[in-house]
């Protein structure tokens, strides 16, 4: 229960971005989801004033191990299956339920986050609470199993956006008519920034997938967008800029930096050479490969570069008809005569 | 062979575990410290086997599609990428043993 920990003492304090990646999207959903969301509505409830015997038929006819109890709407107690043994073992089952109830119930206002229920939970040691409007009316009872099944439902809810996020994108192509329809991505990359390295060649890949591309196609684009992303971090002076490129037919990935540029494009294209700092080596970076892996992955590359001036690198992949995206070139007008 | 065997029968640390070891199994290994060797030669659903501890390995895992990694010889990733690999759903494996014999056992078992 450590992430429950934490989440307690961050109570009360401005949620800041570190924090905010630390929060994985289940314990977000368990501040997001509202009591009133996944609570049971039909609740067995029963009077204070009506016999133990009653509780007993209503335990097991309902299946369930306690029930609230109310006068009126109001809460008054709760009544469970350990007083029932109570009342069984002292032969009374005819005594009102006011005799055996425990009257300091533990309860949870509807509009509260279900992470309050959680933390109850543990805190009392109890499965299942009842749940109150402002006025201490019984709304509801929740258990672990309406949290847990609250909790699913909604994540189900965000597959099925991601789901429909692919199911639009991959339209896009077919959904806009144009002659020559292209998606440009841009991504600055900073120097020396192994720690987010990486970063854009996951989000390329993840864009190309959701925009129907075939898994190896969007392989293939990743590994080599990551060898130029990662040239950028650890060779150049400002970092640069990727740009990519997606049009039914063809991949276009381009990375421009300013400097400090290649001296023999030649030699660099040569498998094993590297120029990588010492820093970068010690990482696993530097192996004299990356321009190699990148060549093999794409169906051309150009590098422009000049010592003191800047790289310009420029991959382009061009799609087999079966990995194509869809799409609408404007049907040619019927002459007007005009 | 799944990589829940494998973590029994070598006695493997997860260090993070986003999907369930049973249901994965890893369809050959590959062994390097080098990136762009790494890039260029392991395979989809591999077991990479490495030294290197650093955020980096995740992304790459995660690019390539790898089944998981091994990080030998007790080298401990910092917070931010076991984070980094929770969130990317790649499985992490920590061994007191180096990248050769933790080859040399897997291809025993008969991962090849």
């Amino acid at each position: 229960m450590s992430s429950l920990q934490e989440l307690q003492g961050r109570k009360g304090r401005p949620i800041t971005d570190q924090d905010a990646r630390e929060i994985s999207r289940v314990e977000e959903l368990s501040y997001d989801l509202k009591i009133y969301e996944t609570m049971t509505r039909e609740v067995k409830t029963v009077q204070p004033n009506s016999t133990m015997q009653n509780v007993l038929e209503i335990l097991r006819t309902g299946r369930i191990s306690g029930a609230p109890v109310t006068e009126g709407t109001r809460l008054v107690g709760i009544v469970s299956i350990e007083d029932l043994v109570r009342a069984l073992e002292q032969n009374n089952v005819n005594a009102p339920i006011s005799d055996y109830m425990s009257r300091n119930v533990v309860s949870i206002a509807e509009y509260e986050p279900v992470v309050r229920a959680i933390e109850t939970f543990s805190k009392y040691r109890v499965g299942r609470l009842p749940v109150v409007d402002e006025n201490g009316s019984l709304t509801g009872i929740i258990t672990k199993g309406d949290i847990t099944r609250g909790i699913l439902t909604a994540l189900q809810k965000d597959y099925k956006e991601e789901e429909l996020r692919r199911y639009r994108a991959s339209h896009l192509f077919e959904d806009i008519t144009s002659e020559r329809t292209s998606l440009i991505l841009r991504y600055t990359i900073r120097a020396g920034d192994y720690a987010t390295g990486g970063q854009a060649s996951s989000h390329i890949k993840r864009a190309l997938l959701r925009l129907g591309a075939p898994p190896q196609l969007a392989r293939q684009c990743g590994i080599a967008i990551y060898e130029a992303e990662m040239n950028l971090v650890i060779h150049t002076t400002h970092g640069g800029v990727i740009r990519v490129q997606i049009e039914p037919h063809r991949i276009l990935m381009q990375t421009t930096d300013d400097g400090p540029g290649i001296a023999n494009v030649q030699l660099a294209q040569q498998a094993g050479w590297s120029t990588a700092p010492q820093e970068a080596r010690d990482m696993g970076f530097g192996a004299g490969m990356g321009l190699v892996n990148m060549r093999h992955c794409v169906d051309k590359l150009e590098i422009e570069s000049a010592a003191g001036k800047g790289t310009k690198l420029l991959m382009e992949i061009l799609l087999r008809p079966e990995e194509q995206f869809k799409n609408d070139p404007p049907k040619p007008e019927p002459n007007s005569g005009g | 062979m799944t990589l829940e065997e494998i973590i029994t029968r070598l006695g493997l640390t997860p260090l993070t575990s986003p999907r369930p070891a049973a249901s994965i199994v890893p369809s050959a290994g590959y062994a390097s410290d080098l990136f762009s060797c790494v890039m260029a030669g392991a395979q989809h659903g591999n077991l990479w086997i490495t030294l290197q501890a650093h955020a980096n390995i995740i992304a790459i895992a995660a690019l390539l599609e790898l089944s998981a990694i091994i990080i030998t010889e007790n080298a401990q990733p910092d917070a931010a990428t076991l984070q980094k690999a929770s969130e990317q759903g790649v499985t992490l494996l920590s061994t007191r043993l180096s990248n050769y014999e933790i080859a040399g056992r897997l291809w025993e078992m008969g991962l090849r």
